[in-house]
């Protein structure tokens, strides 16, 4: 399943996503596009460009854009809506509550910059409590795809799921972890990347990159960290969960995103119900962003592999 | 549906007129039985929901076994708060049983306090939280152009629900997408719960905003079933999409409520139900 490519070359999240969609594009004419005038960024004008009569850029209206995507979605269509995910959680959430999930209307959210690594733009672009918000809201599944590989086949199920989806899609380009040729996604299924018997790291998004990093110095340190890749935060996997914790009894979650309401506490909630064991949920404390480049940010916040396993060695 | 008549007969307008006072008792009578509700808003669109389901929408109430569903025209509450007369209506053309309305917000009730889809029959969209409607409308208008097919959405606004910012970013989205399957009445009955929509935050002179954002405006007499009737028939000769502007008088039919806002979101207690079914009758 993992990589083969020992290249390491990093690849856009977003490019792959304007590609999947423009492949869909063609293969399903229900597939329908809106953007909020981020299209370059959030690479949904490469769908523009091959379907403009698909493709609606609602303009800097992120509430109309949802909601237009709702009544699309009504006759048929599948909607795909894409801006960063501060705005569209945050701007829009009443109407992602109310004229997407309440329905149950058949709307994908591929939300992109989401977390630390949004960068240089600070704070106010920086959505560190998208993944609570919108986990927050029934009918709504949840994935966080840590590579190109993934993002693939994610907006490939997304496309094929009837109900609403929201994708959170890092900003930062990644090595690819999986390999292209063996990958499946199974929205059922968090995935053990690596088997291990003394610490459980749970991790999604781009972090699972710096867990996996993480994991390789702790074994150097003898210490063998299990990784679970949780790229579907609701609903959760909670039979691979409970069984690692039951393996290990010690577990850390990784993410890039508020320590509160996100993958960190979808794990405790599971656990604390279900098998009560020591959880760490590492991520971004109660509080904003700033600007910065994205690997001093994510040094700055301890997000890096070194810095994961430094505090996790210590913390054991 | 009347096919291509421009003007209402004689015989209509009375079915009609009779027809909107069998569903304020409804309103009235639903509220009162929920013990909450927004009687005000529910007597303001009684007219306009009369004409648009007897007269205007391509109605399907055997929606499940006909091919024509996707035909149909589409109808969008965007001031869900007026779904007590939107149930009624709903009843009156037999999507479900006029026994059912007296379930109105009651525990287990396919007729929700705001409508949803999900539950009762012959509702599109699930409304409720002001200023979406119309983003939603659009995106239906947009749906059905993409197929070709000819349906018109009716989306029916509040008032004071111009005050959502986000319902000016649909009424840019349908003007700039030119969306002339889209009529939206705006019930202008001149009041929201907290006062006068002027004193509160004004939104006039509305007509003049609607036009200069792109839309054909046509003001009327919300209680006139001919006006309209007649509005609708213009509406739909536009090659942009139309605001109908109805003046309308909140609580419209009950006395002691009419031009009320405090009857906004109150039920009538027993002596004013009585009082009002009475008025009702006569």
């Amino acid at each position: 399943m993992l990589s083969k490519d020992s290249s390491k070359e990093k690849k856009s999240i977003r490019s792959e996503y304007g590609k999947t969609l423009v492949e869909l594009g063609h293969k399903n004419k229900n597939i329908v596009v809106l953007d909020a005038d981020l299209s370059c960024s959030t690479q949904t004008a490469m769908f523009g460009k091959e379907f403009p009569d698909r493709f609606f850029n609602i303009g800097i209206a992120e509430q109309d854009a949802m909601t237009t995507a709702a009544g699309l979605s009504t006759t048929g269509k599948i909607p795909f809506v894409s801006t960063f995910a501060m705005f569209a959680t945050g701007r829009a959430y009443d109407q992602i509550r109310n004229s997407i999930c309440y329905p149950k209307f058949n709307v994908k959210i591929v939300a992109t910059h989401g977390g630390i690594t949004v960068g240089e733009d600070g704070a106010s672009h920086q959505a560190l409590e998208d993944v609570a918000l919108m986990r927050l809201i029934p009918n709504m599944t949840v994935i966080v795809p840590a590579d190109c590989v993934e993002t693939r086949e994610v907006i490939k199920f997304a496309a094929e799921y009837k109900g609403p989806v929201y994708i959170r899609l890092a900003r930062t380009n990644v090595v690819n972890i999986f390999d292209p040729e063996k990958y499946k996604f199974d929205p059922k299924k968090a995935l053990i990347v690596k088997e291990g018997k003394s610490v459980t790291l749970v991790s999604n998004g781009e972090t699972l990159t710096e867990t996996l990093d993480c994991a390789e110095l702790l074994e150097k340190q003898g210490i063998e960290a299990e990784v679970i890749h949780m790229p579907v935060v609701k609903p959760i996997d909670k039979e691979t969960l409970i069984a690692s914790a039951k393996k290990t009894n010690r577990v850390i979650t990784v993410e890039n995103h508020s320590i509160i309401g996100g993958i960190g506490s979808a794990v405790c909630e599971t656990l604390s119900e279900n098998y009560p064991v020591k959880v760490t949920r590492i991520g971004i404390a109660d509080e904003f962003g700033q600007s910065g480049e994205q690997r001093a940010l994510m040094n700055f916040y301890k997000l890096t592999g070194e810095c994961l396993a430094e505090r996790i060695a210590k913390s054991l | 549906m009347t096919e291509n008549a421009q003007t209402l007969t004689e015989k209509e307008i009375l079915e009609l007129k009779e027809l909107c006072n069998e569903m304020r008792k409804d309103v009235v009578s639903m509220i009162h039985a929920a013990k909450s509700g927004h009687p005000g808003g529910n007597l303001s669109a009684v007219e306009i929901f009369a004409v648009l389901y007897k007269k205007c929408i391509k109605i399907c109430p055997e929606w499940d076994k006909s091919s024509d569903f996707d035909k149909r025209d589409r109808f969008v509450l965007s001031k869900g708060h007026a779904s007590a007369a939107l149930y009624s209506i709903l009843a009156r053309c037999g999507y479900f049983s006029v026994d059912e309305l007296l379930n109105f917000r009651k525990l287990g009730s396919n007729l929700q306090g705001h409508p949803s889809c999900r539950h009762a029959k012959g509702v599109e969209v699930s409304t409720g939280s002001l200023g979406q409607g119309l983003s939603m409308a659009c995106g239906i208008a947009l749906g059905l152009r993409l197929d070709k097919n000819p349906a018109t959405v009716y989306v029916y606004l509040g008032d004071g629900e111009m005050q959502e910012g986000s319902v000016w970013e649909a009424v840019m989205n349908a003007s700039h997408h030119n969306l002339n399957n889209i009529i939206a009445f705006i019930d202008r009955n001149r009041l929201q719960i907290d006062g006068n929509t002027e004193n509160i935050k004004a939104i006039e002179p509305l007509a003049d905003k609607l036009e200069a954002f792109g839309w054909n405006v046509i003001e009327i007499d919300g209680h006139d079933v001919e006006e309209i009737y007649e509005a609708v028939c213009s509406a739909k000769t536009m090659d942009r999409p139309t605001a109908i502007i109805a003046n309308t008088i909140k609580g419209k039919g009950v006395s002691y409520m009419e031009n009320n806002a405090g009857w906004h979101g109150k039920a009538p207690n027993d002596a004013e139900y009585e009082t009002a079914m009475k008025e009702l009758s006569r």
